[in-house]
C-alpha cells in the first residue's frame, strides 16, 4: 500500500469534489423546485393533469440513472436535427448532460416523496382549514404543504444521499468527479485500493455532513413534537 | 478425535491449495477487452473476435493448452489479472516501464505507431499551437492517455473514455476535436467505416519508447515466469509456422509485427 500517490494527486480529488458538489447540489435544488408544484398537480383528480406527471415519474423511476444518462449523452449526439439545433450548445457538454439527467431523475423521485406526504395529511387538518374558510390555495400553503414537508424530510434525506452516490456515474461520461478522479489515479498507478478508498473517504465525509445538517433541520422542524 | 478431524481438514486444504499453485497450464484463462476493433470486438451475434482474440487462441493452442476467454473492461484489466480472474491479458497492451512494475510481459506480438485524428481540414499543419485549447479524447489508462497528459495536459482539454468506441461516438457527435489512439485501431475501427469518412490522421507517427514502449505484449502475473516462457515460445512458434501471418492477413495488408 502506498498512500503517497494520493497525497501527490490530492489536487485531482479536490477538483472532483468541486464537480460532485456542484452537480449534486444544482440537480437537487432544481429538482426540488420543480417537484413541489408537480407533486401538488399529481394529486389532482383531473387525469389530464395528473396523467402526464404519472407517466414522467414512472419512466424515470422505472429505468436506471446510467441508462438515462447514456440516452441523453450518446443518444442525443446521434441525431443530425439535434446537432444542428441551438440545443446542441447545451447537449454538447458532458456537464450539462449529467446535470440534465440527474435533475430529471431526482425530480421524479422527489415528486413521489412529496405526493405521498401530501396524501397522508390527516383529514382533520384539512377539514379544519376548510371550516375556517381557507381557499384551496391557502390550504396548501398554510396547512398541507408545511406538514407534508415535515413528513417527507426523512425520506427526502435518503434521496439526497442516493443522489450523491448516483452522481458517481458522471465519471462514465468524461466528467472528473470524485470517482472520475479515483479512476485517473488508478489508471496512472494501477492502485485501485488506494485510489478508490480515498474516493470512499470523500463520499463518507460528504454524507456525514449531509446527515448532520438534516438532523439539525429535523430538530427544528419537529420542535413542536419534542418532549421536554 | 476432533483434533484428528481438524488436522485432516487442514491437510486436505493444503493439498487442494498445493494443486492449484503447482499449475501445469492445461487450461489458460485469457483476459480480453472486446471494445477495440479490429483487435478485439464483439460480433453481432455476441461472440468475441478480432486480431487479439485470434492471436490469443493461436498462442494458447501452440502452448498446448485449452483457452478460456474472459472479457474485462480496460481500466480494470490489470487489477483483475492480479486478482486471478484470469492468467494473462491479450488486449493490445503496450509493454511500458510503469506496467512492468505490476505485471510481467511476454515478448511483443505486434507494434504499431500512435496518431492523432481530427476532422478533415481542421488543421493544416499539426503543431502544439494548432491543438492548443482544443478538446482531445483518449481511452483512459492507455499509453495514449499518459502521452497526452504528460505532453499536452496543460494545453488541451483531455477527455477520458472507458472504451475506444465511446471516443469514436463523441468525435462524430462533435464533442471533441481530436483523439489520440493507436493508428491501426483508428484506421480500421473508425476511419475506414462510414461514420469516420469525414476524419483523417494529423501529425506524425508517434513511437517514443518512453510512452509507447516496445509494442504490445501478453501480460502475466509476475510470479508466473513459467507461463511467460511458455507464451514466448508459443509466439515464436506461430511466427515460424505461418499461423501469425495467416491471422495478420485476415485483418491487415501490411506487417503489424514491426521490425
Amino acid at each position: 500500500m502506498d498512500f503517497s500517490i494520493i497525497f501527490d494527486n490530492i489536487g485531482i480529488y479536490f477538483e472532483g469534489l468541486k464537480n460532485t458538489l456542484m452537480l449534486v447540489s444544482i440537480s437537487l435544488f432544481v429538482g426540488l423546485i420543480f417537484a413541489v408544484p408537480l407533486a401538488v398537480l399529481r394529486t389532482s383528480k383531473n387525469l389530464f393533469i395528473s396523467g402526464p406527471i404519472w407517466v414522467y415519474v414512472y419512466c424515470f423511476r422505472g429505468t436506471p440513472l446510467l441508462v438515462q444518462m447514456f440516452i441523453i449523452y450518446y443518444g442525443m449526439g446521434q441525431f443530425e436535427l439535434m446537432k444542428s439545433s441551438f440545443l446542441w450548445i447545451f447537449f454538447k457538454e458532458a456537464y450539462f448532460c449529467a446535470l440534465f439527467a440527474f435533475t430529471l431523475n431526482t425530480c421524479a423521485y422527489t415528486i413521489e416523496i412529496i405526493r405521498g406526504a401530501i396524501e397522508n395529511t390527516p383529514h382533520g387538518e384539512v377539514e379544519a382549514a376548510k371550516a375556517a374558510g381557507m381557499s384551496s390555495l391557502l390550504r396548501f400553503r398554510r396547512i398541507i404543504l408545511p406538514s407534508a414537508f415535515r413528513r417527507a424530510l426523512p425520506t427526502y434525506s435518503n434521496e439526497i444521499i442516493f443522489m450523491l452516490h448516483g452522481s458517481s456515474l458522471a465519471s462514465v461520461i468524461t466528467i472528473i468527479d470524485i470517482t472520475g478522479a479515483a479512476r485517473i489515479v488508478n489508471s496512472r498507478y494501477y492502485s485501485p485500493y488506494e485510489a478508490f478508498l480515498t474516493a470512499a473517504v470523500f463520499y463518507m465525509s460528504i454524507t456525514f455532513i449531509i446527515v448532520w445538517l438534516l438532523k439539525k433541520l429535523e430538530v427544528r422542524w419537529f420542535a413542536h413534537l419534542r418532549r421536554e | 478425535m476432533k483434533k484428528l478431524l481438524a488436522s485432516l481438514i487442514i491437510l486436505s486444504i493444503v493439498f487442494a491449495a498445493g494443486s492449484v499453485f503447482a499449475k501445469d497450464w492445461k487450461k489458460i484463462r485469457v483476459g480480453v477487452e472486446g471494445a477495440y476493433p479490429p483487435f478485439s470486438f464483439v460480433t453481432p451475434d455476441g461472440k468475441l473476435d478480432g486480431f487479439d482474440i485470434d492471436i490469443a487462441k493461436a498462442v494458447v493452442k501452440a502452448a498446448g493448452a485449452e483457452i478460456v476467454l474472459v472479457a474485462q473492461d480496460w481500466d480494470g484489466i490489470i487489477p483483475a489479472l492480479l486478482a486471478k480472474k484470469y492468467d494473462c491479458i491479450v488486449a493490445s497492451m503496450s509493454i511500458t516501464e510503469e506496467r512492468k512494475k505490476k505485471v510481467a510481459f511476454s515478448n511483443k506480438y505486434y507494434n504499431t505507431p500512435a496518431k492523432f485524428v481530427a476532422k478533415k481540414g481542421l488543421v493544416n499543419e499539426f503543431s502544439k499551437a494548432a491543438i492548443k485549447g482544443k478538446s482531445v479524447g483518449v481511452q483512459r489508462a492507455t499509453i495514449h492517455d499518459k502521452y497526452l497528459t504528460d505532453n499536452y495536459g496543460k494545453d488541451v482539454v483531455v477527455k477520458r473514455y472507458g472504451t475506444q468506441d465511446e471516443v469514436y461516438l463523441d468525435i462524430t457527435a462533435g464533442r471533441i476535436d481530436f483523439f489520440l489512439s493507436d493508428s491501426i485501431a483508428a484506421s480500421d475501427g473508425f476511419l475506414k467505416k462510414p461514420e469516420g469518412k469525414d476524419f483523417e490522421f494529423v501529425g506524425p507517427d508517434l513511437t517514443d519508447k518512453r510512452w509507447f514502449g516496445d509494442g504490445a505484449g501478453i501480460a502475466c502475473r509476475k510470479q508466473d515466469t513459467e507461463l511467460v516462457n511458455k507464451l514466448n515460445a508459443a509466439i515464436d512458434q506461430i511466427r515460424a509456422d505461418g499461423t501469425y501471418k495467416k491471422i495478420q492477413d485476415k485483418y491487415f495488408n501490411f506487417n503489424v509485427y514491426g521490425d
